[in-house]
């Protein structure tokens, strides 16, 4: 029944309309000056602005840091999830996304409160923790799918073939296991590099995100040039979701 | 043993962790200070007030949860719709137009929040389509749809190739063989593309910050957003996030048991 | 009422260029029983597709009882079909998936309830109507699949390999219970298979495909001892297929030998191909009557006979089936009686491929320039290249050759192999090779400049 791919095609022009165009339209407005004649002048004030280019090398360290740390942390409390010896119950993985379902913004709030109560200093510090508390979810939940996946007759036939537990987790667990930790990468790191609302909280606007950055410039008007910053965060997204596609061929999202 | 031990010990400082602000809220939903953190001694006041509205700003947040719930709800229904055709027809489709569309349709998801909603905010400048309730649902629906489909064209993978024409082959017409066939049989998938899209809606802050223009629309997030800058939340946020909590919990470990009872039974 | 319940003529259909049906001319008898059989991509599963109305001819008109088919749509046609894969729907209970035509048709309830109950009594699965169809076995779910059809009283019944799915012992049961019911509902039975066997068992009448042609149609008795062509011969049954020459009306050699045959009208000393059925042929130790002899190669004990491959005097391999042993080694003499030989005529005796005269000295065909002799031609003319069997080189890398293709049929002619290659170009080269090639291999294919001798083409094109 052919007729039935027509069925599509609402859909590509809802896709072309609200997805496509607005991308271009960010293209067009950084080339753009207010008076909508075309100009370089966006692109160039960004890598002239010494503040700009700050915010934006610390937030590719927050997201690149907040990532590393999600994976070090996340990485072994989903190998312990997706192993049966150890995890029995689907309701400990349940309690992992449970906490996404609360408002990330009250949960932020409170986690600052927490560590105002400490008497912990909002900081560098504070930021990284927290953000690492609000995506840990991302990180487990894609990592735990691809080892709950996985075939154990891997890992059993290594053992078989004379493996130590370690070797097998090196050589079979760990590299079997890439594709989760890449989706994992995709859905941590593209919203740590452009978060803006949390990072607020979280250090009491002390420290400005490249997030923030933009969404001053918007909300002030300064559509041309929040729109060259967005720009600029397409291309990092790019990038990475392209080493991202390569490393993660053939893996699947994992949809809750 | 010592490892299911190490194991376990991990598994519940992470958890511990991950909850810790919420039972922090949860607890300090029990006493009437102002301000989160500052025990006055416990109280059930602030329920009190939530339920009865008498409180400061109690339009204002009775409104932004009304306004979070509608637009959460028509926009997961209208993502579920076109998702659901969608996936029919992306499922039909072969070569390079199928590519085309998986692309697009991957885009709102791997985009940060913020992306999709600056880029949605200039388009509706660039129409010059006045912002405010349909501007936030069509974004909303934007970055729904892709879940949907997402979630629908598995079950068109699995379903036999065979089945629409077995009801045609019976007598049924087109119409009917997409209602008492296909649309049982995609159900699972359209069912949790919409619960999806709920939570999402709910949860967004950044897309709708961005696209309700200037009428003072209000969703929670947005809501919390603007009372965190003014320094203070209002108080009635707690009891409200903690029940919140408390419903989801429920209805999650409810549905994980019967899974798990359903897949016992059958095994 | 006519004596035909379906007429099929000049059906063709092609997809995205590649014919998968061309010109197709049947009729199917009220109440028969009738087999397309084939392999697979032979065209019978679109053909009947075409028939539920799931596709549409490109050309040609299908009729049921003298009433066009092509245009009403599936839902409206008077036809059930029953899938491959059963095709239950996976929401509905056993009753409701039974029910559904009915439900559709608007029936009182009662009536509806009567007919179902009836009918899972004729597929006996009576106690099983509240059943999920997805708790039932790959044999259960069929038989609610034949039931869903039947109980609409379909004026055909359409199956499309219906038992493909199940092990051979359910198999073997599920025919006896197809036929039966074939027999109590007198409904007409359309019927898909590339088994033979099941084919040959079930059919009152077989139509055998190959290619999107019809190749023949007949009883299962016909087609099996009087196969028209070697596809035929090759595809039903077991067969030694050899070459030979007709040699006059009744006499037809083979295997160096004269045999007598019972055939005639192919004239005098014209090439054929023969069809001998192993167990037509018949295995001595003593040489008094016999007509060749030869060694057994191989005896392999079958359950009921031993078949053996015996390797005869003159070097042909021969396969034999007999209800006594041979060893191997054993020096054997075998008889073949005139009525067991089925003389074919030959499809084709060499290649013949249309080609362009290129540049002096070559010849454009399959997609390539081809050295050879243009002598009497020129440049541009449309020529005919015949190229014998034997003369087409095959190479493993298919660099190798000037173009290449895959083998897409072997056929053992005792003491060769006859291969169908289809060329990248799309166009079809006989080969005959001592090499054993298998199905699908990619091959280069050569031709030597003094092998490729040039027709003038006639001007109709």
């Amino acid at each position: 029944m052919n007729k039935r791919s027509s069925w599509a095609l609402p859909y590509a022009i809802f896709l072309v309309l609200f997805v496509a165009m607005p991308l271009l339209l960010i293209v067009m407005y950084s080339f753009q000056d207010a008076s909508g004649h075309f100009t370089l002048s966006n692109i160039t004030k960004f890598f002239s602005d010494r503040d700009s280019l700050s915010t934006f090398a610390l937030s590719l360290e927050v997201a690149i840091e907040n990532t590393a740390l999600c994976i070090l942390i996340g990485y072994p409390a989903a190998y312990i999830l997706a192993d049966k010896s150890l995890n029995r119950s689907t309701v400990t993985v349940v309690l992992f996304i449970l906490p996404m379902w609360v408002n990330a913004l009250m949960r932020t709030l409170a986690t600052a409160e927490l560590f105002t109560m400490a008497g912990i200093q909002l900081g560098k510090g504070t930021l990284l923790f927290g953000m690492c508390y609000d995506y840990l979810p991302f990180m487990i939940y894609p990592i735990y799918t691809t080892l709950a996946k996985m075939d154990r007759s891997y890992a059993e036939a290594a053992a078989d073939l004379g493996a130590s537990p370690f070797t097998v987790f090196r050589k079979v667990t760990l590299p079997l296991s890439l594709p989760g930790v890449a989706s994992g990468v995709l859905m941590v790191f593209m919203p740590t590099v452009s978060t803006f609302a949390i990072s607020e909280f979280l250090t009491n606007n002390k420290i400005k995100l490249f997030g923030t950055i933009i969404q001053e410039n918007i909300n002030n008007s300064m559509w041309n040039y929040g729109a060259a910053l967005s720009f600029i965060m397409l291309i990092i997204i790019g990038l990475t979701s392209f080493i991202g596609r390569k490393d993660n061929a053939g893996a699947e999202g994992g949809a809750i | 043993m010592v490892k299911k031990i190490f194991a376990r010990l991990y598994i519940a400082v992470i958890l511990v962790v991950l909850y810790a602000p919420i039972l922090f809220i949860a607890i300090f939903s029990f006493t009437e200070a102002k301000s989160l953190g500052n025990w006055t001694g416990f109280s059930t006041s602030l329920y009190a007030s939530l339920f009865s509205g008498q409180m400061q700003n109690s339009s204002g947040l009775i409104s932004a949860v009304n306004n979070t719930l509608i637009i959460a709800l028509i926009a997961s229904v209208i993502a579920t719709l076109l998702g659901t055709v969608a996936a029919i027809g992306i499922f039909n489709l072969h070569g390079r137009k199928k590519q085309a569309i998986q692309f697009l349709n991957n885009i709102p998801m791997i985009n940060p929040d913020i992306i999709t909603g600056v880029s949605l905010f200039l388009l509706f400048v660039f129409l010059h389509f006045s912002q405010g309730y349909v501007t936030v649902i069509l974004a909303h629906v934007t970055f729904c749809t892709p879940y949907v489909v997402l979630n629908v064209l598995p079950k068109l993978h699995q379903m036999n190739p065979n089945i629409y024409e077995a009801a045609l082959d019976l007598g049924a017409t087109p119409l009917q063989a997409l209602r008492k066939v296909l649309i049982p049989v995609l159900r699972p998938g359209m069912f949790s593309g919409f619960i999806l899209s709920f939570t999402m809606s709910l949860d967004d802050f950044a897309v709708t910050f961005f696209t309700r223009g200037t009428i003072g629309l209000e969703t929670l997030s947005t809501f919390i957003y603007a009372d965190a800058r003014k320094g203070g939340l209002t108080p009635e946020l707690r009891p409200l996030m903690t029940l919140i909590f408390l419903i989801i919990l429920v209805l999650l470990l409810v549905i994980n048991i019967r899974q798990a009872k359903m897949h016992k039974a059958n095994v | 009422m006519t004596e035909h319940i379906i007429d099929i003529k000049h059906l063709s259909k092609s997809f995205s260029g590649k014919e998968v049906l061309s010109d197709i001319n049947l009729y199917v008898r009220r109440g028969e029983f009738i087999t397309l059989l084939g392999p697979s991509g032979c065209g019978k599963t679109t053909m009947l597709r075409m028939i539920a109305g799931f596709l549409d001819p490109d050309e040609g008109e299908i009729l049921l009882d003298g009433n066009p088919l092509v245009g009403v749509p599936p839902h409206k046609r008077p036809l059930n079909t029953v899938f491959q894969r059963y095709a239950l729907f996976p929401h509905l209970d056993v009753y409701d998936n039974i029910a559904f035509g009915l439900k559709l048709q608007k029936i009182p309830s009662d009536e509806i309830d009567k007919r179902v109950r009836k009918v899972l009594k004729l597929v006996s699965m009576s106690d099983y109507e509240d059943r999920d169809v997805d708790t039932l076995s790959g044999g259960q779910q069929q038989r609610i699949a034949i039931a869903r059809a039947i109980v609409n009283k379909p004026k055909v019944l359409l199956l499309d390999e219906p038992l493909a799915a199940l092990d051979l012992k359910m198999r073997k049961d599920m025919q006896i219970e197809l036929k039966e019911m074939h027999k109590q509902l007198g409904i007409t039975f359309i019927y898909v298979t590339h088994d033979q066997e099941e084919a040959l068992t079930l059919s009152d009448t077989i139509v055998v495909m190959n290619e999107g042609r019809i190749q023949q149609i007949g009883t299962p008795k016909d087609i099996y001892n009087e196969p028209v062509n070697s596809f035929v011969a090759d595809f039903i049954g077991e067969s030694n297929i050899l070459n030979a020459t007709m040699i006059c009306d009744h006499k037809v050699s083979f295997i160096g030998h004269e045999f007598e045959c019972v055939d005639e009208g192919f004239g005098e000393n014209v090439p054929v191909d023969v069809v001998i059925r192993p167990e037509d042929i018949y295995i001595r130790r003593s040489q008094s009557g016999t007509q060749f002899s030869g060694t057994v190669v191989s005896c392999t004990f079958k359950g009921v006979h031993y078949e053996m491959f015996v390797d005869t005097d003159e070097g042909f391999e021969m396969m034999i089936q007999d209800y006594n042993a041979f060893e191997p080694g054993e020096k054997v003499h075998m008889l073949i009686k005139p009525e067991d030989i089925q003389v074919m005529k030959k499809e084709r005796v060499d290649n013949v491929i249309p080609a362009t005269v290129g540049k002096e000295g070559t010849v454009q065909m399959l997609g390539e320039n081809f050295e050879c002799s243009t002598e009497g031609f020129s440049e541009g003319d449309k020529v005919l290249a015949h190229v014998p069997f034997d003369k087409v080189d095959l190479e493993d890398d298919d660099e190798a050759g000037k173009t290449s293709g895959n083998v897409s049929f072997i056929l053992y002619k005792g003491d060769h192999y006859h291969l169908t290659i289809l060329t990248e170009s799309g166009e079809k080269v006989w080969v005959d090779t001592d090499d054993i090639w298998d199905k699908n291999d990619l091959v280069g294919i050569n031709i030597l400049p003094e092998d490729i001798r040039l027709e003038k083409a006639e001007e109709n094109e």
